[in-house]
C-alpha cells in the first residue's frame, strides 16, 4: 500500500506494507545509503536515523508507524560539497577504518548535540554506548564529535 | 595455492566476455627462466598490469589488493603517485577485479605494502624513466637534464611535455625490469605524509561505498537458511507455503542448501522465517563440551612439527617454571553480516563480493559449480571490516547459487546477523604450554608447545572446496585439509618461535587435523595467542628472577630496532623500573615483532580491577611501533590503534558460546564486545625508518596488547589469569 513519508525534508510516497522496517524502505525504495543493516535487532546502531530529531533504530521501526513524522538520514545532514559539521569533523579526524558504523555514529551524535551542544567526553561516550564499532575507531569518533561540538554542530 | 594461470587460449577466449585490460603474455623470451622481480611484480610481470597513463595526464593504478578498511588503497595510491611524480588527486585506483587487475592472491597477513606496494614502486619508477626517455626524444634534450613536476616533464630551456601527450608512444605492454631505482626517501613528497583516505568522504555523506549499497537494474533479494547445527541434513520443508508468500520469486533447494529469492528485501526476510519454521533437519555433528574443550581438542589427531630448536645444556640449579595458557574460539564479528550480489547472464556469472581474494574465490566457485573460471568474474566491493576470513566468500557462493535460479536477474544476498555469528569460521581455540628455566637473571631454557586447529581454510585450497554452502549441496563438496604453513609466516604457530636470545629453546606446533568447530584466518592467526603466552610467561620468569619486566626483556634482546620500540614505549608511559600494582591498579608490558619479520611493536597497558564485580577496565594503553618506512603515518596509527582496541575487546570480553548441540552466540547479546564507555585511550609513538623496507603492521598490535593487559592484571592483583578472556568469573576465581 502507498505510504507517505517525510524524508530529509521532502515528501515521498512508497509502496510497501506498513510493517516493513523503515530501514529497507530508506535503502531500497528511496535509494539512500546512509542507514545500514547491521543486526536488525536494535543492538548495533548501524541503522540509526533521526525521527523528529531523536535517534531511532530504523531496523525495527515499522514504516507505517511514522507517517507524517520527519525522518533524517545521513544524506539529510549534508553533502560532499556542503558537509554538516559532524560529517566534516568525521572526515577531518579520519574517523573510520571500514566506516560501516559511521552513519549510525554520526546520527546518534547529531541527536546528542541537539540535546547537549557542548558535551564532555564522557557524555559522548555515553551517548554512543549502544553504537558498536568493530574496527576500534572509537577514539577518533569521540574526537570527531567533540570537534563538531566546538564548531556548533547542531542540526 | 591455485593461481589461475591463463594460457594464450584462455586469454583469447576471455576476450569474448570479460575484457582484460592488461596483456597477459608479456614480451619475454620464452624458454628462459624469468628473472626474479620484487614484490608482486614477480607474479604479474608487465608494467601495464599495474599502471596506465591516460591521455588527460591522469594515471590509473591496478592492484590485486583490496580495501578492507585498513586504508591500503590510499597508501598504494601514494606510492604510485610518488614514483610517477603526479599529484595524488590525478590517480584512479582499480582494485581486486578478476577481469582487470593483477592476481595478488589474498589481501591478508599485513603483506599488501610489501607485495603490491613494492610492485607499484618499482613499476612507477620504471614508467617514469620511460616517459622521460620519450620526452627527451621529443624535446631533443638529454634525459638527465629533464625534470618532472606534477606529471609534466620540463627541459632546462623551458619547453615541456605532459605525460598525457606521451601515452600513444609509451609502450607499457612490456615486462618490468625493476632496474630503475625508486626515489630515495629523502625526496619523498607524498609517501610518508598523512594523506586523507580516498574512501572516507563518501562513507560520511551517504555515497555508495559498500557492496551492500549496490543497486543493479532489476535486482532482487535473497536470503539463505542454514541448518540448526554443523552438518545437519534437510529432510523436508514447506515449499508451497513459501512460494505462495508475497513477492517470492524462487525457492532454491539443492540437497541441504536452502534459500529464497523475493522481489523486495523484507519479503525475502519473511520468507526465510517461514522456511526456518517448517524445515525439518536431522543428523549433524556434536560440538566439544565447553567445560572440557581444551583437553578434548588436544586429544584429537594432530600433526606435530618441531619448528624451532636451539640446543644448550640447562645449568644445574636453574629455577624451572611451567604454565599453560588458553585462548577460546573468537569471532570476526564484523559490524554487518556478509553480503554479495551475483548475476548470471548469457552463461557468465558476475559476483560482487567483499572477499579478501577475488582470484582464489573465482577458482573455487568455478570448481564448486562446475564452471570455467573464464566464465566467472569476481569484483571486489567493500564490506564492513573483516579482520580475516569471515562469511564474505561463503556469501558470494550463496549469491551465485541463488542467481542461477533466477537467470538474468541480479540477486543481492544478505546474510542475517545469526547467519554470520553461527556460520563464520572462527579464530581457533588454542592451548600453549610453556616451560622455562632461569639462572643468574637469564632465561637458560625454554620449551613452547602450541595446539591449534587450522587457521587457514580459505578458498584457494588445491584439494578441497572451502565454501561452506557447497558442503550442503546434494553433490556435497569437501573442505580442504588442515595444513602446516612455513615459518616465518606460520599459522597456528605464527610468532610461536620466541625471538628472545635464549641459549636453548624448542618450539613444537601440534596442528589439530579435525575441525569440531569451523575455524579459519582471524587477524594475526595464532600470533595473538602465542604472543599472549610467550609474553605472559616472560613476566612470570622475570618475577621468578626478581627483575623488572622491561629490563628483563631488554636483557634478552640484542637487536637495536627491537630494543628501540621497548625503550620508546617505556618512555612514553613513564615506566618506573620495579613499579608495583596496588591491588586494584597496575601496568604491564607486551612485545613482539609480528611474524618475526614484520613490524616491531611494544605495548604497555594500565588496568583497573573491580575486585568485587570481577570487572577489568583498561583506561590507558601506550604503544610504540617500528614498521620500517612509514607510507602514511595517520593511516598506520589508525591501524595500530584499531588492533589495540580490538585485541582489548578479545582479551577482556570475547569467546564464542556453544553447547554440544550447536553455537549459542547468535547476536551481540551472546557475543558482547567492547563498547564506547570502556574504550581505552591509546597513545602511539611511531618510529620512522625512511631508509628501511616498509613492514606489515595492521596485525602487529593484538598479541602484545593481550599480553600487556594480562601482565597488568597480574601486576595489579598479584594473581595471573592464563585463560582468555578475562571474564568476571575468572577474575573472581583468581582473586578468591
Ligand atoms: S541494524 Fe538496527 S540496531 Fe543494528
Ligand atoms: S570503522 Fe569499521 S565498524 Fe567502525
Amino acid at each position: 500500500m502507498a505510504i507517505s513519508l517525510k524524508v530529509n525534508g521532502a515528501t515521498r510516497s512508497v509502496d510497501a506494507e506498513p510493517d516493513t522496517p523503515l530501514l529497507y524502505v530508506l535503502r531500497n525504495d528511496l535509494e539512500l545509503n546512509g542507514a545500514k543493516y547491521g543486526c536488525g535487532l536494535t543492538q548495533c546502531g548501524a541503522c540509526t536515523v533521526l525521527v523528529n530529531g531523536a535517534a531511532s533504530r530504523s531496523c525495527v521501526t515499522p514504516v507505517g508507524s511514522i507517517e507524517g513524522n520527519e525522518v533524517t538520514t545521513l544524506e539529510g545532514l549534508g553533502t560532499l560539497d556542503k558537509p554538516h559539521p559532524l560529517q566534516k569533523a568525521f572526515i577531518d579526524e579520519q574517523a573510520a577504518q571500514c566506516g560501516y558504523c559511521a552513519s549510525g555514529m554520526i546520527m546518534a551524535a547529531a541527536d546528542l548535540l541537539n540535546r547537549n551542544p557542548q558535551p564532555q567526553e564522557a557524555d559522548v561516550r555515553a551517548a554512543l554506548a549502544d553504537n558498536l564499532c568493530r574496527c576500534g575507531t572509537h577514539n577518533r569518533i569521540i574526537r570527531a564529535v567533540l570537534r563538531a561540538a566546538r564548531q556548533n554542530g547542531r542540526i | 595455492m591455485d593461481v589461475p594461470r591463463l594460457t594464450r587460449r584462455d586469454f583469447t577466449a576471455a576476450l569474448g566476455g570479460i575484457v582484460l585490460s592488461f596483456s597477459l603474455v608479456p614480451k619475454v623470451v620464452f624458454g628462459q627462466d624469468p628473472a626474479r622481480l620484487p614484490g608482486s611484480l614477480q607474479t604479474n610481470r608487465t608494467l601495464d598490469a599495474w599502471l596506465r597513463i591516460n591521455a588527460d595526464g591522469s594515471v590509473t593504478v591496478f592492484t590485486g589488493k583490496v580495501e578492507l578498511g585498513q586504508g591500503i588503497v590510499t597508501a598504494l595510491a601514494q606510492i604510485a603517485a610518488e614514483e610517477l611524480e603526479v599529484p595524488l588527486g590525478r590517480v584512479t585506483m582499480i582494485s581486486g577485479d578478476t577481469g582487470r587487475t593483477p592476481n595478488e592472491g589474498q589481501t591478508a597477513g599485513s603483506q599488501s605494502i610489501e607485495q603490491s606496494g613494492t610492485a607499484l614502486r618499482m613499476a612507477g619508477a620504471e614508467v617514469r624513466a620511460l616517459l622521460i626517455d620519450l620526452a627527451a626524444k621529443k624535446l631533443g634534450a638529454a634525459a638527465d637534464t629533464l625534470k618532472v613536476t606534477d606529471g609534466v616533464i620540463h627541459a632546462p630551456d623551458g619547453r615541456k611535455v605532459g605525460y598525457g601527450e606521451l601515452t600513444a608512444e609509451a609502450d607499457l605492454k612490456r615486462e618490468a625490469t625493476a632496474k630503475v631505482p625508486p626515489k630515495p626517501a629523502a625526496q619523498h613528497k607524498i609517501v610518508g605524509k598523512s594523506a586523507p583516505r580516498i574512501d572516507i568522504p563518501a562513507k560520511m555523506t551517504g555515497g555508495a561505498a559498500f557492496v551492500q549499497d549496490l543497486r543493479l537494474p532489476g535486482m532482487v533479494h535473497g536470503r539463505v537458511v542454514r541448518p540448526p547445527r554443523y552438518g545437519a541434513r534437510l529432510d523436508s520443508f514447506d515449499e508451497a507455503r513459501v512460494k505462495a508468500m508475497p513477492g517470492v520469486i524462487a525457492v532454491v533447494r539443492d540437497g541441504s542448501f536452502l534459500g529464497v529469492v523475493a522481489r523486495r528485501e523484507e519479503q525475502a526476510i519473511n520468507a526465510r522465517l517461514v522456511l526456518i519454521e517448517f524445515a525439518k533437519w536431522s543428523g549433524g555433528s556434536e560440538l566439544p563440551d565447553p567445560a572440557k574443550m581444551y583437553e578434548q581438542l588436544m586429544s584429537l589427531r594432530s600433526e606435530d612439527r618441531v619448528i624451532g630448536e636451539k640446543d644448550a645444556p640447562v645449568p644445574v640449579g636453574a629455577k624451572v617454571l611451567e604454565a599453560t595458557y588458553h585462548r577460546p574460539y573468537q569471532a570476526h564479528a564484523a559490524i554487518a553480516p556478509s553480503c554479495a550480489v551475483a548475476e548470471l547472464k548469457d552463461g557468465k556469472l558476475t559476483v560482487w563480493t567483499h572477499s579478501q581474494g577475488v582470484f582464489p574465490l573465482r577458482a573455487t566457485i568455478a570448481r564448486a559449480l562446475g564452471l570455467q573460471p573464464r566464465d566467472i568474474r569476481c569484483i571486489h566491493a567493500e564490506g564492513p571490516g573483516c579482520y580475516g576470513h569471515n562469511g564474505a566468500d561463503d556469501a558470494a557462493f550463496d549469491a551465485a547459487m541463488l542467481a542461477r535460479a533466477v537467470n538474468g536477474r541480479p540477486v543481492r544476498l544478505q546474510w542475517m546477523r545469526d547467519d554470520e555469528f553461527k556460520w563464520e569460521p572462527y579464530g581457533a581455540a588454542m592451548t600453549m604450554k610453556v616451560k622455562g628455566a632461569v639462572a643468574g637473571g637469564r632465561v637458560v631454557g625454554w620449551t613452547f608447545d602450541v595446539w591449534s586447529q587450522s587457521h587457514n581454510m580459505r578458498p584457494g585450497d588445491p584439494d578441497g572446496i572451502n565454501l561452506m554452502g557447497s558442503w550442503y549441496l546434494a553433490d556435497a563438496k569437501r573442505p580442504g585439509p588442515a595444513r602446516h604453513a612455513a615459518q616465518p609466516n606460520g599459522a597456528g604457530d605464527r610468532n610461536a618461535i620466541t625471538l628472545y636470545d635464549f641459549p636453548r629453546q624448542r618450539t613444537t606446533h601440534h596442528l589439530i587435523m579435525e575441525n569440531p568447530v569451523r575455524t579459519s584466518a582471524l587477524r594475526t592467526l595464532g600470533a595473538y595467542a602465542n604472543v599472549f603466552a610467550i609474553e605472559s610467561f616472560m613476566d612470570e620468569l622475570a618475577a621468578a628472577a626478581g627483575i623488572d619486566p622491561v629490563a628483563f626483556r631488554l636483557a634478552h634482546i640484542k637487536d637495536e630496532r627491537e630494543r628501540a620500540v621497548i625503550e620508546a614505549v617505556a618512555k612514553a608511559a613513564a615506566w618506573k623500573p620495579g613499579e608495583k600494582g596496588d591491588g586494584r591498579r597496575g601496568r604491564g608490558i607486551g612485545y613482539a615483532r609480528y611474524k618475526t619479520v614484520a613490524a616491531y611493536i611494544a605495548v604497555i597497558a594500565e588496568v583497573e580491577v573491580n575486585r568485587t564485580a570481577g570487572i577489568v577496565k583498561v583506561p590507558r594503553i601506550w604503544t610504540s611501533a617500528d614498521a620500517g618506512q612509514i607510507i602514511n603515518p595517520d593511516g598506520l596509527t589508525n591501524q595500530i590503534e584499531g588492533g589495540v582496541i580490538q585485541s582489548m575487546s578479545w582479551t577482556v570480553h570475547e569467546h564464542v558460546r556453544f553447547d554440544r548441540n550447536g553455537i549459542l552466540s547468535e547476536d551481540w547479546m551472546n557475543y558482547p564486545i567492547l563498547t564506547m564507555p570502556d574504550v581505552p585511550k591509546v597513545e602511539t609513538v611511531l618510529i620512522n625508518r625512511p631508509n628501511e623496507r616498509a613492514l606489515g603492521a595492521g596485525e602487529a598490535a593484538p598479541g602484545p596488547t593481550a599480553a600487556a593487559i594480562a601482565n597488568a592484571f597480574a601486576a595489579a592483583t598479584g594473581r595471573r589469569i592464563r585463560e582468555l578472556p578475562l571474564t568476571p568469573e575468572r577474575v573472581k576465581a583468581a582473586l578468591a
